[in-house]
This record gives C-alpha cells, structure tokens and sequence, in this order.
C-alpha cells in the first residue's frame, strides 16, 4: 500500500508521538504540533494512538491512493474532498485504489492530520518516524513533503473500519482569539514591573513567522529589561543571556520586541531570556493558531499548570476509552 | 559563584542557573550535577541538557512531582558540595581553514549587516582584540583548546570555550543582523563562544574559517560517526589545527571517499589541575592529543 502526493500542500510533513532523549545534542522532540488531533486521528483508523500520520499546515495536500485504505481527518476545520465529494472530519471513511482525496482552505485551525490505517511507514530514526526538517533527519527523506512523493504504509491492524466518529463532546474548538496559560519564571525577573504587567494585559497577534519551531507574536507593547552590566559572555543586548537551554513552550522575546513561543521543532538553546513558559496543556492550541489569531497571556502557578493538564489528559483517555 | 538559581519551565523542566556569567568553573558544575542526574536514572526524567552556566532537565510531572524532581536535583547539588571535578573525555583534534574563500564570500554578500563594513569578520575580529595581524588572532584562536560547553541550538552544533583566563578571552559581537546564510561546517565566533554551523543556515556570529570534518551525518558515512550520528559531546575538548588550502582539498577528498578520520583521544580532564595552570595544564592535554 502506498501514497502518492499530487499536491504538498504548504509544509506537510511526517509526524508521530515525537523523539525525546537527544536534546542535550539539539534534536528536538519533533512530532504531532496538536498531539490530541493525532491521537485521534489514529484511533479512528484503528492504529497506535502515537502511530505515524500526515501534519499539513494552513494549506492541506492533495494524494492518490494506490490501494484500498481507511481514512481520517482531524485538527483544523479544512472540508475532505474524496474525488471532489464531501467526506467527513473527525470520521473515519474507506478509499479505494486510485481515489484523490483533497482539501478546502482551513477556515479555523492551522493542522490538519491525516491518518491512515497502518500508518504511514517511513523508516523509524531514533525511535520515531518524525520528520525533523532542520535537521534533515527522520519522516520521508527527513523533509517535507513533494509533488511526486510515494508514502510507504503499514498493515493496518484488525478493527480499522469506516464510520467510526469522534463523539461530539470530544470534538475540539479552535477559537480565532485564546488565551495561553503560562507559568512565569526562568528569566522573569530581568523584565521591568510594567513590562510584566503589560505583557499579561496586552492582546497579541500570530505573526506570518510561525512554524514548527516557534510562534512568533507582535502587536503588543515592547518589553523592557531591568538595567544591568551584561554578565560576561551574555551579549551585548539587555535581552541577551549566556546561551542556555531553551524549554519547549518557553517564550523568550528577542530585543523585547516580539515573543516567540518554541515548539516541538525547537532551537534547542541560545541568548535570549525567557520570560516563561506555556504550559503543556496549551501546547496544542499554540499549534491550531493560524497568523492574525489573538492571544493574551494569563499567568499560572504550578498548582494551575498541574490541574490543567491533569485535566488534558483526562480528555486524552476519555477519547481513548470511547474509540476503543 | 553562589548558590544555583532554579526556575521552572512549564510543568515538564527545571532550569538551573549555575551563573549568570561564563566561566568553565560554572560549566563544570552544571556537567557534574548533570552526569550524577544520568546516573540516577530516576523515573520520570527524559531529558538532561548541560549548556554553558546552566543546565535543563525536562521530567514527566505525571511520574515525577516537579517539587520531587526539583528535591533530587538540589540533593544533588549539595552532595557534590564543592569537590574536585573530574571529568573522564575525549580530546580531538579539527583541522580548520581560517581565512577561507566560502566564508570570506558569504561574509562579503552580508557586508551590510556588519558592525564594520570595511574589513573582514577576521580583520575586525583581530582589531577589537587588540591583536597586530590576522595571523597573530588566528594563532590565539588555535593555540589552547576549548571546552565543549553546550550542544545544541540545532541538530548536533558544538558551543566552544577557550580554556585560558578571562582576560585573554576572544570576543566579539554577533551581526548586527544576523545573515539568512552560513556555509555548513563553518568555524564562527560570537561573544566569548565558538560555533560550528553543523547544518547550512542562518547566523549571527562572525565568520572565521571553516572545518572539512563533517560533524552532524544522519547517514553516519565516516567511521567517527558510526556510533551515532552528531559527533559533539558536552565536555569534549578540543584543538583546532590550521590547515592550507591543499590540506583541506585532500581532507575533502577522503571524506567524499568515506576514509577521513579524526585524532580522538581519551582524557581524564581535573578542573582543580586546570585552574593551578592553565599553561601547563593545556600543553599536558597536547601531549595526550599527540600521543607523547
């Protein structure tokens, strides 16, 4: 079974649970941006809820399929199109050999995932078939994808059959305007008092320049530095720190000017000062924000971070328990 | 040097601030606590990231309660207390091209974004370090090796050190605006750090020469790759050696035949040692290198 690519849209790529452990040498986690939308588009086809499915961003691709295969869409609201008839999001549903499945625009969200039954079986590198693309590493030839590309597929497991849904109640939203919680810390204390007041208060707008490794934001009032000698191989600008590891979620803000939130693509470390860090149960919302969605920060402490994902995880095995 | 700064990061890492500033005493604390960490394997922790005066470790909060995790890394800390470091490595030796024709044409192509447009990133470099010519900066770049403080920022990419006292530190800014372009392997510097660019890309620090030992290969062709496929580990040492434009076209050419190697050497590194005599310390190192 295989999968050739008509169209690749704007940057589809490979992705999985993702590829912890090789950090400490710059290799980022990689992996599904929105991992419940991965989750449950694998589930919906029967397969490993971390299995190996297609992410597209803002512009979803075109593919031919060379055999018979079940199917599902989830994450951004972009319409499926099988041979330019309606299909179903969030539902799974058959194709046949040579049918073409393609795209609306996505009106809301940024990814959507494409997953098949057996998954798309690009070799594993380092224990995931993610695709980190700075590093050329991983997913199909450790790029995104091309016109022209034939994806590999998996044997599909037993129980992969069309028609199975998404309950309505585990549907998720991606509402145009959000707000990310973020536990402050790591270089919190080098921004002014107004600065950390303002940085709360202020709505800010996804700028053009966000991808996988981080989500830029403007439009919001530029933050200022607490005054200081710089310490001995920081860098000259107040918003310079001696290069340090950069957590996923972290937001650090370059000159003060625009806050970068880093993603599972990460830059794994550098100068810059983060000011605090999302926490993990809004990273993926971070990645269904599409630029000129707006966001306002709202500060959490640990105890809130904690519920919160707790509360993430009980949806994770809610969808679990019910596609199973 | 005071007592380490903690910070969380989210609810999946702790930050540590070792320092504020840099200094290889700084580095060496961050290592040690981070190599006592790895021995530990304590349940929950998934990644352990030294980089220069700080580290970052990322945990599972749902197996690890952050307060717990944060618990082990100060019983950590207060249990290495102040003890010698000691630090069992690798000492490796990489031939550079300074001064080289790819660099020097991409340094000219971002002219405009230099602090001065009017000289080369190595003229400019020399100058501001108080340095009579190119060739004299060149022989300070390469003459005491550099420590391995941080992988990282991309796949495999080394920040590196020099082992010598504060005030013979090189430094220099990075690019006013950082280029959109470096050729891929090229030996740069940016404050008191040097960088191998082990992938083509954007960057900021000046542009020094450039190295043909290829140091990130998912395809893992040469025999110093085998083991895995970023070569860097935090707390090599390394020498760089000066090559000619011949040496590196022959370099070039048995990494394309899949011949080139690297002088790799083990070493047991002593902080303690170091810092007694660092003259002394690092021609003992060269002779470890070289095999005396």
């Amino acid at each position: 079974m295989a999968i050739e690519v008509i169209k690749p849209g704007l940057a589809t790529s490979v992705q999985d649970a993702g590829r912890p452990g090789y950090y400490n040498i710059g290799i980022p986690l990689s992996g599904a941006l929105d991992q419940y939308a991965l989750c449950a588009a694998n589930l919906l086809v029967g397969n490993e809820a971390g299995a190996a499915a297609l992410e597209a961003t803002l512009l979803a691709p075109e593919l031919v399929f060379r055999a018979p295969a079940i199917v599902a869409v989830t994450g951004a609201e972009a319409a499926p199109k099988l041979n330019a008839e309606a299909r179903p999001r969030n539902e799974s549903f058959a194709v046949k050999a040579g049918d073409r499945l393609s795209f609306d625009f996505m009106r809301i969200g940024a990814r959507v995932y494409i997953a098949v039954a057996g998954g798309i079986d690009v070799p594993a590198v380092l224990g995931s078939r993610s695709t980190y693309a700075l590093g050329a590493l991983g997913g199909f030839a450790g790029r995104k994808l091309a016109a022209g590309d034939v994806l590999p597929v998996g044997q599909p497991r037993s129980g992969a059959r069309a028609g199975r849904a998404l309950p309505k109640d585990l549907v998720p939203t991606y509402p145009k305007s959000l707000e990310l919680r973020v536990l402050p810390g790591l270089y919190f204390h080098r921004i002014t008092d107004e600065s950390a007041k303002s940085f709360f208060a202020d709505t800010w707008t996804v700028a053009p320049e966000a991808d996988r490794i981080g989500y830029r934001y403007r439009k919001g009032t530029p933050l200022a530095f607490r005054e200081r000698k710089q310490p001995f191989g920081a860098g000259s600008d107040p918003s310079n720190i001696v290069d340090a590891g950069y957590p996923y979620g972290s937001i650090q803000v370059p000159g003060g000017l625009e806050p970068i939130i880093l993603h599972r693509d990460a830059v794994s470390g550098g100068g810059y000062a983060m000011i605090g860090t999302v926490i993990s149960a809004d990273m993926d919302r971070v990645a269904q924000m599409q630029p000129n969605n707006l966001a306002r920060f709202v500060a959490v402490d640990m105890d809130g971070a904690l519920k919160a994902r707790a509360e993430y995880k009980g949806r994770v095995a809610k969808l679990v328990a019910s596609l199973q | 040097m005071g007592a380490i700064r903690y910070s969380f990061g989210g609810d999946e890492h702790v930050f540590a601030e070792i320092d504020e500033e840099m200094s290889l005493e700084a580095f060496f604390k961050g290592m040690a606590v981070c190599t006592e960490l790895q021995t530990r394997s304590i349940p929950g922790v998934t990644e352990i990231c030294p980089s220069n005066a700080s580290y970052l470790v990322r945990f599972d909060p749902d197996v690890i309660h952050p307060d717990k995790m944060l618990g082990k890394l100060k019983e950590i800390e207060a249990e290495l207390g102040s003890a010698d470091l000691e630090l069992p490595t690798r000492i490796i030796e990489i031939p550079v091209l300074y001064n080289d024709p790819w660099t020097h044409e991409t340094l000219m192509r971002f002219r405009e974004r230099h602090q001065d447009p009017n000289s080369t990133d190595l003229e400019y470099g020399a100058r501001i370090n108080g340095y009579k010519s190119v060739d004299d900066f060149i022989a300070a770049h390469a003459s005491a090796p550099w420590f391995v403080s941080m992988v990282g920022f991309v796949a495999g990419l080394p920040f590196l050190f020099q082992m010598v006292e504060r005030e013979k530190q090189l430094e220099v800014p990075k690019y006013l605006r950082p280029r959109t372009d470096t050729p891929k392997l090229t030996v740069g510097h940016g404050g008191c750090f040097t960088a191998i660019y082990s992938v083509r890309g954007a960057g900021g620090y000046q542009l020094f020469g450039i190295t043909p030992a290829p140091i990130y290969d998912p395809a893992q062709k040469l025999p110093y790759l085998k083991d895995f496929m970023a070569f860097f580990r935090p707390g090599d040492i390394v020498k760089w050696k000066p090559i000619s434009r011949e040496e590196y076209d022959r370099d070039i050419k048995a990494v394309e035949e899949g011949t080139f190697d690297l002088t790799i050497r083990p070493v047991n590194f002593s902080l303690k040692s170091f810092l007694a005599d660092p003259g002394g310390y690092n021609r003992h190192l060269l002779e470890v290198l070289h095999g005396h």
